[in-house]
């Protein structure tokens, strides 16, 4: 599988041509089931990267490749690799704590835990001993500004997570990955339970993010995809069918599966 | 890191277990201080007297069933239709009244219910029926009490999940809403309900102290020939006479061997429940 | 007779049945509450029996005080700590099946069997002697049970979404479960203990085989002397007394347990709805 990469963008992203995650050879079967099949790919750092496909083609199975999240699921196997920065986190030795330390997560519908605004955030930092007591308002003030809610919550960090609106709680949980300082943030479908105005300022965040994170984005919106993303896999029943950068996705696509799915002509 | 976990869930492995482990080390203590009392003639003998080495159990046993099945059936009588009018007909906030009411009763301690019938029940049969008062009359609304709660709580679940479609089938054939419980939702709520009646049956064999206060317990029980008459449960006479039945003698072995025959009834009717619970599922 | 007059008259005997059940607590709590009161005093409360059937209940109340304290502190964590196996990490095999069957077996086990066993295997063969240890073990068997359950329940009901997102954020399954979980299920677990408790400062059976014949007048003065119980005093009183003194001091040392109990529900309500408030709801 070959794909090409605008070469505008590269000019102006030089940390762009890191490989920060890497599929080879990848497969994931749910007991007799084969999820995903052959994925060879590459993530780019400091870009958004689209999963897009119908339901079922294994495109949240394959974000949660990335943070082995697939290891909860008790009939789920896998083989070939996955590397991250080089070093394959398939492989035995690997702590999957510290794994996912570097790898940040947000669901599709938010999942605040049930306590403060503070104590979200300020949970995993206690946990992993990331830092005293006195610098935890410190990163609670940064998660939330990095998740651009710090302003809509300074004053009421003590409220319980669920007094926040849909749109704020999923911003909290962005914070809340954001919290111990990640490299990789993987956000499954994100805006699929949120109003239309709380999409467009959790899109308009993703392209902050992407300044400092490498962003993973599983999305069954087509638009939002051609919104945000600098590269778009498109898959199809747990095969990649097309990767490469959106724009040629949407405006030129090689394959006839992706055109029919970008223009709906699909069941 | 992981080997703490794994040694986490070997710890609370453990602690799942002791429930079981009680259950073996109760039937292996039971057994084994009960068996050497168990034979034919403990189970169908007809005199009681320790004193005298005699241990016939038939008029306790046949005085527990006595006791046992007139309870359940007032019960059935008082709570099939409280748990039909739950289910059916009380509006909200009747519904939560009744059923905080009925609950409550649950924790009332078995004591006071039994004091209650001691000095409410007894001196009201004694003067208005006749006979010592003390009798299985009383026992049966005494232990009736006891095991109402349950009864209903588990009768209206069952009555609950019959779907809301056969009823509306059934009105829609011009069947009149009583009409339909007899003939729709009852029907359809048996297994439920038979399993309700199964675990009120074990309850009321293994409650001891409500009714220990009202049956009479005479010295030598006999085969009960009236509801008037006194009598003996098998967990009464495990109280009563446990504390001067000396460690070791057949005396005490015999108390063991009531409390296997209890230990086997009210497990075997347990389990029955189950099975009906299960079956219906399917 | 048509099917419609059938269907008033049938109302009318269902609403009967009804009245009788709605009847049954009232008349108890008024009967003991009425009788009972004239009774209740300091010096009753705090001051120890006489003569059996004269003075106060004191020894009884710390009796059982003791009694469920104990076994609360025997079967709660036990409890709660199986409810966590079998909620969170018993794989569905015969093995759970069977830890299952047992726990629902000892449910249903009759309080006079749990007492013969207390007094074969705690108070004879452990040689625990007739004490407050004693009893406080077997009570705990009984709570057990009850336990499990209810812990069991509240801790299925936290949302899945809980776990994810704490496994997500690098937690490890045990951690996610001390700091998530069990936090968010409190309400539910608290409720279920309180309602072993409940159970416990009322049973007679156990306690009257291995903790004491409830003549003790006394405070017990180590795990291992005998202790008296109020239930245990209530059904002395009820059966033997003679004098109308003794049968008032019943009705005071019943209404003393019903409180006692009653006590026990409200802090179980108001537990529960502070850790409603703190998770938000």
């Amino acid at each position: 599988m070959s794909y090409q990469i605008n070469e505008e963008l590269l000019r102006f992203r030089p940390k762009m041509a890191q490989d920060k995650v890497i599929f080879n050879d990848f497969n994931l079967w749910y007991g007799e089931k084969h999820a995903l099949i052959d994925i060879n790919i590459a993530v780019k750092s400091n870009i958004v990267t689209a999963f897009m496909g119908p339901s079922g083609c294994g495109k949240s199975s394959l974000l949660r490749g990335i943070n082995r999240m697939n290891d909860i699921i008790p009939v789920a196997r896998s083989t070939g690799e996955v590397l991250i920065d080089g070093k394959n986190i398939m492989g035995s030795g690997i702590n999957v704590y510290d794994l996912r330390k570097r790898v940040g997560m947000v669901f599709q519908r938010p999942n605040p835990f049930p306590m403060s605004i503070y104590d979200n955030i300020a949970y995993a930092p206690l946990l992993h001993d990331v830092a005293e007591e006195e610098e935890l308002d410190k990163i609670v003030e940064n998660s939330l500004r990095g998740a651009a809610l710090w302003d809509e919550v300074k004053d009421r960090l003590d409220d319980s997570a669920f007094s926040l609106s849909g749109g704020q709680q999923q911003r909290l949980c962005i914070a809340r990955a954001l919290s111990i300082n990640p490299d990789i943030i993987l956000m499954d479908e994100p805006c699929s339970a949120l109003d239309p105005i709380a999409t467009i300022k959790i899109e308009a965040l993703m392209r902050e993010l992407k300044e400092k994170y490498t962003v993973v984005l599983v999305t069954h919106n087509l638009q939002q995809a051609a919104r945000v993303s600098e590269m778009t896999a498109f898959m199809y029943i747990g095969e990649i069918i097309e990767f490469g950068a959106t724009r040629d996705i949407f405006e030129n696509p090689r394959e006839e599966l992706t055109e029919k799915y970008i223009t709906g002509r699909f069941g | 890191m992981m080997k703490l976990e794994s040694l986490i869930e070997k710890a609370l492995f453990l602690s799942a277990s002791f429930s079981a482990l009680i259950v073996f080390l109760i039937t292996f203590f039971l057994i084994r201080e009960g068996v050497p009392a168990l034979s034919l003639n403990f189970l169908t003998g007809l005199e009681w007297r320790p004193g005298q080495e005699f241990f016939g159990t038939l008029p306790t046993i046949i005085g527990t069933l006595w006791v046992v099945i007139g309870a359940v059936f007032i019960a059935l009588l008082i709570g099939v239709p409280t748990s039909i009018y739950l289910s059916e007909f009380a509006p909200f906030w009747v519904r939560n009244i009744i059923k905080s009411s009925v609950e409550v009763i649950v924790g009332i301690p078995s004591v006071v219910i039994g004091f209650f019938g001691l000095m409410i029940l007894v001196p009201f049969i004694r003067n208005t029926i006749g006979g010592r008062g003390e009798s299985i009359l009383a026992g049966w609304i005494v232990l009736a009490i006891m095991i109402l709660p349950n009864l209903i709580s588990l009768t209206e679940d069952s009555l609950r999940a019959v779907p809301k479609s056969y009823r509306e089938a059934s009105l829609a054939l011009g069947a009149t809403q009583w009409q339909t419980i007899t003939k729709v939702i009852v029907p359809a709520a048996s297994s439920g309900i038979r399993a309700a009646i199964v675990l009120g049956v074990g309850r009321a064999i293994g409650e001891t102290m409500a009714v220990l206060m009202v049956i009479g317990n005479p010295e030598t029980p006999w085969i009960p020939t009236s509801i008037l008459d006194m009598t003996r449960t098998l967990t009464s006479t495990i109280a009563i006479e446990f504390s001067y039945a000396e460690w070791g003698s057949p005396h005490q072995h015999a108390l063991f061997a009531i409390g296997v025959v209890l230990f086997l009834l009210v497990t075997a009717l347990n389990f029955v429940a189950t099975f009906v619970i299960r079956r219906n599922k399917n | 007779m048509n099917p419609v007059s059938r269907e008033k008259i049938m109302k009318r005997l269902l609403l009967i049945a009804v009245a009788l059940s709605l009847i049954i607590l009232p008349v108890i709590l008024i009967w003991v509450g009425y009788n009972g009161s004239g009774i209740i005093s300091i010096e009753f409360l705090t001051s120890r029996p006489r003569l059996f059937e004269y003075g106060g209940i004191y020894p009884q109340i710390m009796g059982s005080v003791y009694l469920v304290s104990l076994c609360t502190l025997f079967g709660a964590p036990l409890g709660i700590a199986s409810a966590i196996y079998l909620a969170e990490y018993a794989p569905d095999n015969r093995i759970t099946q069977s830890v299952r069957f047992f726990t629902e077996t000892l449910a249903g086990m009759p309080s006079i069997v749990i007492g013969l066993f207390g007094l074969e295997f705690l108070v004879f063969y452990l040689q625990l002697k007739t004490s407050l240890l004693a009893g406080a073990i077997s009570l705990s068997f009984m709570m057990l049970p009850w336990t499990i359950r209810a812990s069991e329940e509240a801790i299925k009901t936290v949302p899945q979404e809980y776990r994810a997102a704490s496994l997500a954020l690098g937690a490890t399954k045990w951690q996610t479960i001390v700091n998530v979980v069990i936090p968010a299920a409190m309400p539910g677990i608290l409720t279920g203990v309180l309602l072993g408790v409940g159970k416990a400062v009322g049973e007679t059976a156990v306690v009257w085989l291995t903790a004491g014949s409830g003549l003790e007048a006394f405070v017990p003065r180590s795990l291992s002397s005998p202790t008296g119980s109020l239930p245990m005093y209530i059904y002395l009183l009820a059966t033997q007394a003679h004098t109308v003194e003794g049968v008032q001091r019943a009705y005071g040392a019943s209404l003393v347990l019903l409180i006692m109990f009653l006590g026990v529900s409200v802090s179980a309500l108001m537990a529960r709805n502070y850790y409603l408030r703190r998770l938000g709801n």
